[in-house]
């Protein structure tokens, strides 16, 4: 690094620097800069009619998680946003692990066909990975609303004589985020399986190892990097996920990304949303440098 | 030999879940499909065979309108973002990796790491302000929002593609005597080109896609197709959604089985 660059090794730098430009001052103006107003606006007042005043505050921030009675002033926790944090935290937790149940043998059964019927299944993956997600949460509303198609089912079968409310709760959430995200957890899962040596296997077997023992010892250990990126594919979208809890879980099952919208609908509390979100951002950024560390940590980046 | 590398790979149960999970994973789709040629407007009762949620969708004025707002804005960010991607991958590959590369790297890639609704909020403040001083309403704030969150999956095929270029072609065509220019028009660029068409293509796809990021961005009336469906979804159910979500469906599709195959071809 300490070596002076020849010119035209400089040149090329400001080359590659001139050709990312226009990439970089598009993400700044419509990603990143908009990111550093939105932590300014957290500190401010809520303005009366949406918006915000310009007078420095940290009250959004004590908001979050406290809340002043407005009757007799004294301090408590603000429950209600405790519980949706709560949920949101469970519901995207408990998705990322029957993701990773249901799409890890979906992973190993596409690693282990043969090359076509492998790119043919990885294919029918990928098209609902790229299919509109407001599409793939609205026809699993379709399938368990109370005059659904499974509804409509049992009822025709005798099984049940009325229909079971699924729309509007947490399960059908749940059952939600796992439809929409599982490609998300199957596709890197894949990429992990995909690199794994078979033979590893058959060196497990001849040393006398159960299957759950090689699953346990060998095959986990090895595609490990591949579980944590899946994992962290699904929890992040699933934490801050506004789409699949606003048309199955209805107003008041809310998460997060519900509850930071109400702020710039009908509360009005615009400084309460940026704190928020700020909240969530970090969450998502201390989860995205756990998987770098573990993630890279086997290539011996820990020094580095 | 290849039976017995077979068995080994062979764990018990493995093979059922992954059966169901394809099944259930299209099944949802397959019935918003078939139910949208329901004759009846029911989403779970046959009443027949009828084409006439398409007819129906397609006169509702408001279904126009965000179709046509959607085509626009797909078109114009996922054109802007591919020019911008196609630039920036020329100017971060094809030589020594620098600490400034890694910087555009995360910078291109920061809309896939922060949650879209995070994006969108951050955007929706933003633009407020811009729109009180300027009094610009139009479909530019979209269009730019758009434009900057599809940048990464136009950015990703270009990168790989011109990784996977042998940079020999470029110094033959210099002792060639072609100009820097003429090596680009006719060395580079073609070489490129697969690669800018599926970047785009994922582009596009992304755009017309984006529900969350567009809801806190537009202004009043700029609905595109997947917020106006969003709002319908919320009042009531009727067939002519499935009828718009099919026709949403196959355009993904297709897109995407180019995609597939143009990225294929060199691999």
């Amino acid at each position: 690094m300490s070596t002076p660059m020849d010119p035209k090794a400089r040149a090329e730098v400001r080359r590659g620097w001139l050709l990312s430009a226009p990439a970089l001052v598009l993400l700044a103006v419509g990603a990143s800069g908009p990111l550093l107003i939105m932590l300014v606006y957290s500190f401010l007042e809520a303005g009366q009619y949406g918006n915000v005043e310009w007078v420095i505050s940290f009250k959004a921030w004590f908001n979050v998680v406290m809340t002043r009675d407005i009757f007799d002033g004294t301090l408590g926790f603000a429950d209600a946003h405790l519980t949706i944090f709560w949920r949101s935290a469970k519901l995207a937790f408990l998705t990322t692990v029957f993701c990773f149940v249901v799409g890890f043998p979906t992973a190993w059964f596409i690693a282990t066909r043969t090359p076509s019927m492998r790119t043919a299944l990885l294919f029918l993956i990928t098209i609902p990975f790229w299919t509109n997600l407001l599409i793939r949460t609205f026809a699993i509303n379709q399938i368990i609303r109370n005059e659904g198609f499974l509804n409509t089912g049992l009822l025709y079968l005798g099984i049940i004589k009325e229909p079971i409310v699924m729309l509007y709760t947490d399960f059908a959430v749940f059952i939600g985020m796992t439809y929409v995200y599982l490609p998300l957890m199957v596709l890197p899962l894949f990429a992990a399986i995909d690199r794994f040596d078979m033979r590893l296997l058959q060196a497990g077997y001849d040393l006398y190892a159960s299957r759950w023992q090689l699953l346990r010892h060998v095959i986990v250990p090895v595609v490990k990097p591949g579980i944590i990126s899946g994992s962290i594919l699904v929890f992040i979208p699933a934490l801050g996920a506004y789409v699949t809890p606003r048309i199955l879980g209805g107003g008041r099952n809310m998460m997060i990304g519900n509850f930071i919208e109400l702020q710039f609908g009908q509360g009005r509390n615009w400084p309460l949303g940026a704190a928020l979100s700020v909240v969530l951002l970090v969450i998502v950024s201390v989860a995205l440098i756990v998987y770098t560390r573990f993630a890279t940590g086997g290539q011996d980046k820990s020094h580095g | 030999m290849a039976d017995r590398s077979f068995s080994i790979s062979r764990l018990p149960g493995f093979a059922t879940i992954a059966v169901i999970v394809f099944v259930l994973l299209y099944l949802p789709i397959a019935m918003l499909v078939i139910f949208s040629f329901n004759a009846g407007d029911s989403v779970a009762i046959w009443e027949g065979f009828s084409l006439r949620w398409y007819p129906e969708a397609w006169q509702n004025e408001a279904v126009k309108a965000a179709t046509l707002r959607s085509l626009q804005v797909a078109t114009a960010a996922s054109l802007i973002a591919t020019g911008v991607a196609t630039m920036a991958a020329l100017g971060t590959t094809r030589r020594r990796a620098t600490r400034g590369q890694s910087f555009v790297y995360v910078m291109i890639n920061q809309p896939l790491m922060v949650p879209e609704i995070v994006t969108g909020v951050a955007l929706l403040i933003f633009f407020s302000s811009i729109k009180v001083i300027t009094g610009y309403q139009g479909l530019g704030y979209l269009i730019l929002a758009h434009a900057a969150f599809c940048t990464p999956f136009a950015y990703l095929p270009i990168r790989a593609r011109l990784e996977g270029m042998d940079l020999a072609l470029e110094t033959a065509a210099a002792d060639l005597y072609a100009s820097p220019w003429q090596t680009f028009r006719h060395v580079t660029l073609p070489l490129v080109m697969p690669g800018a068409v599926a970047g785009l293509m994922l582009a596009f796809v992304t755009s017309l896609d984006d529900v969350v990021i567009t809801e806190f961005v537009k202004s009043a009336g700029q609905d595109t197709l997947p917020t106006y469906m969003l709002a319908q979804i919320r009042r009531s159910v009727s067939a002519d959604i499935n009828a718009i979500s099919t026709l949403l469906l196959l355009l993904t599709v297709v897109l995407l089985t180019a995609f597939f195959l143009l990225t294929r071809k060199r691999t």
